[in-house]
């Protein structure tokens, strides 16, 4: 009789069966292997990799392939298990101008040193659909151009710098290591460390339109992209037994540096300012707008008038995160009856006291 | 353990111990909010990771556990914290309120008396009580710094305005120790007075806020009202339609198409334990 309170335990293990069941789908159909998810579906890789803060392209493909591409849902997986592993150490800061980069360019100039390399982008395709790939068409290998592996990519902004049009990088408050986001609350105002973590584990979604906003007028803040890099960097750690630096991973990077309009005032002359974003593999819609956010929520500590939603760093930073925002919206799927009984007993005692009062007005 | 891959109760030690400093915090300063490291759990927020983090924090061998949703340990969300609990700790599980030593709970308190020695841990989604009134954290963190609770008292005023009663009926907003002003969690606010001087350790987590607070046994608990508006529980003129409890919570069940109506109670293992009772011929607990 009450189907709503009791047999919890059995409808959840044929819940989780058929949920199992309905992932691998039509058994004439060949199952997916984890390396045609990482080969073929790369950028979903990625995207879980940056949100899900962590580097492993097997345990990100996997997660895919566990969560049937729910990307979301992914991250959510790769996430609960991040954050079981234990802590060795920080890695020594990436340095991106070291890096191999398969892409670059700069909006802010015709040409700049180390030339603009359009790499592998879906920019200038016309997108109509292929319908070759529907036929199981095979590609041949892409000529590339030799890469130039000796020489550092020196990053436009540092140009810019050099004159003193830009300003140099925001740095952190002083040298104190960054707060981990993962093992400390957040806590406001936030520095900029802590601000930039959140945004880079922060949905791509919710942070495509903040940034949106800032361009149509919610918080305007003129950007151009000063450059856009994506390829590899080195990432060295320094072992307390040995107390010297060594290589222990190359990862795929893309970078952004935002470069905005000019602050100044009677006494600071004029200068372009930055926004700053970064993201795992590659995925520039991603680490665009996490400089423009990056960017408006720098309102503050520029006196600029922080009216705009993406300017207002508790609502952005306290709902960026996908997996926090996911969870609470579906929480509503949870019984509720016991506080919508307490609802029900009082709208009715509210009504019949209306009700009273309306005919005894009639009366 | 049953699950090699991980530690005891899913958490590292480290974490744990973050957690316990957060709880001893907690309980030194009754109703004030801590915020802690909170992690992500395997399960997703919203559902129970601030209640499941500090169950794995206290919970141990010999402890047993009871994981109560609505008042009723076989909903779908209790089953899956429990089995979670189960899977992980290793620990004995029961439905008994009298013999749990730990009680994981969302949106209830047992009817059952709890005694010194157990601990009822809630499930808390929104930690703030002011929050509904004053979105921003900067400013509710110095509202309560300052005690500065009239926005509050305000709005209970509004509603007696409106509606001539005070309509607010879960997540009532209550006074603890005389000092800080504490969600009780989405409660009805029915159970509100079972938390004030409970000889059970009290313990509020959570997961997706960041925060942990604590009602220490026998602390005062004191609801919100005004001197001629006293505060009220909620009274229904039908009784348990299963073992005939008049002191109960009771939920409604549409029964039929025609919108027939039936009560029985929130707390399933107390409506067990009397119906069992009255089987036996004995006089219902």
């Amino acid at each position: 009789m009450y189907v709503a309170v009791k047999g919890g335990e059995t409808a959840i293990e044929h819940s989780l069966e058929l949920l199992a069941d309905r992932r691998r789908g039509d058994r004439d159909v060949p199952e997916l292997s984890l390396r045609q998810i990482d080969e073929q579906l790369a950028l979903a890789v990625d995207r879980v990799m940056t949100e899900g803060s962590c580097y492993d392209r097997e345990l990100a493909a996997l997660a895919i392939k566990q969560a049937r591409g729910d990307l979301v849902e992914a991250i959510f997986l790769l996430r609960a298990y991040r954050t079981t592993l234990p802590r060795f150490g920080d890695t020594l800061p990436i340095d991106t101008a070291r890096m191999v980069a398969e892409r670059r360019i700069s909006s802010t100039f015709k040409d700049v040193p180390g030339g603009q390399v359009l790499g592998p982008t879906f920019d200038y395709t016309h997108r109509l659909l292929d319908f070759a790939l529907m036929a199981n068409g095979e590609h041949p290998a892409a000529p590339t151009a030799p890469v130039d592996t000796t020489n550092d990519l020196p990053r436009v902004g540092d140009i810019l710098e050099r004159e003193g049009m830009l300003e140099p990088p925001p740095s952190a408050e002083n040298d104190a290591p960054a707060q981990d986001i993962t093992r400390t609350p957040l806590t406001l105002p936030a520095s900029r460390p802590v601000r930039l973590q959140n945004l880079a584990r922060g949905d791509e979604g919710f942070l495509l339109a903040l940034a949106y906003s800032t361009q149509r007028g919610y918080g305007n803040n003129h950007p151009f992209v000063g450059e856009i890099r994506f390829g590899a960097v080195p990432v060295s750690f320094v072992p307390e037994e040995l107390g010297f630096a060594i290589e222990i991973a190359e990862i795929d990077v893309t970078e952004c540096d935002m470069v905005n309009q000019f602050a100044g005032s009677h006494d600071v002359p004029p200068q372009f300012t930055r926004g700053y974003g970064l993201a795992f593999g590659h995925a520039e819609r991603k680490a665009m707008s996490m400089a423009l956010v990056d960017r408006s929520l720098r309102a503050g500590e520029l006196s600029e008038n922080a009216t705009a939603p993406a300017q207002d760093e508790e609502f952005v930073l306290a709902h960026s995160d996908s997996v926090e925002a996911s969870g609470f919206v579906q929480h509503l799927k949870l019984p509720h009856y016991v506080d919508f009984q307490s609802e029900l007993v009082v709208v009715r005692t509210l009504r019949a006291e209306v009700e009273a009062r309306l005919q005894q007005a009639a009366e | 353990m049953p699950d090699g891959a991980y530690n005891y109760a899913y958490l590292d030690e480290q974490t744990k111990r973050m957690i316990r400093r957060a709880i001893l915090k907690a309980v030194a300063v009754p109703g004030y909010q801590v915020p802690f490291g909170g992690r992500e759990m395997p399960l997703p927020y919203g559902w129970g990771t601030g209640g499941i983090q500090v169950t794995a924090a206290i919970i141990g061998r010999d402890d047993t556990l009871k994981v109560i949703d609505q008042g009723a340990d076989d909903t779908t969300n209790a089953v899956s914290i429990r089995r979670f609990f189960a899977r992980v700790a290793d620990v004995a599980t029961t439905t008994r309120t009298e013999e749990a030593t730990v009680i994981q709970t969302r949106h209830r308190v047992p009817e059952t008396p709890l005694k010194e020695g157990q601990i009822l841990v809630f499930q808390v989604p929104i930690p703030e009580p002011l929050r509904m009134l004053e979105p921003r954290e900067t400013e509710t963190r110095t509202l309560h710094a300052l005690s500065e609770y009239g926005v509050m008292q305000v709005s209970l005023y509004e509603s007696i305005a409106r509606h001539g009663r005070i309509a607010k009926t879960y997540n009532y907003p209550v006074l603890v120790n005389g000092r800080y002003m504490m969600s009780p969690s989405p409660i009805p606010k029915f159970d509100n007075p079972k938390l004030d001087r409970n000889p059970a350790l009290q313990l509020y987590g959570a997961g997706r806020e960041k925060r942990i607070y604590a009602v220490p046994p026998y602390t005062p608990v004191k609801s919100l009202d005004f001197d001629d508006h006293p505060f009220e529980i909620e009274r229904w003129t039908e009784c348990c339609a299963l073992c005939g409890s008049r002191e109960s919570f009771l939920d409604e069940m549409i029964v039929d198409d025609e919108g027939k109506r039936l009560y029985v109670c929130s707390d399933t293992d107390y409506c067990q334990e009397r119906q069992g009772a009255q089987a036996q011929g004995k006089e219902a607990p």
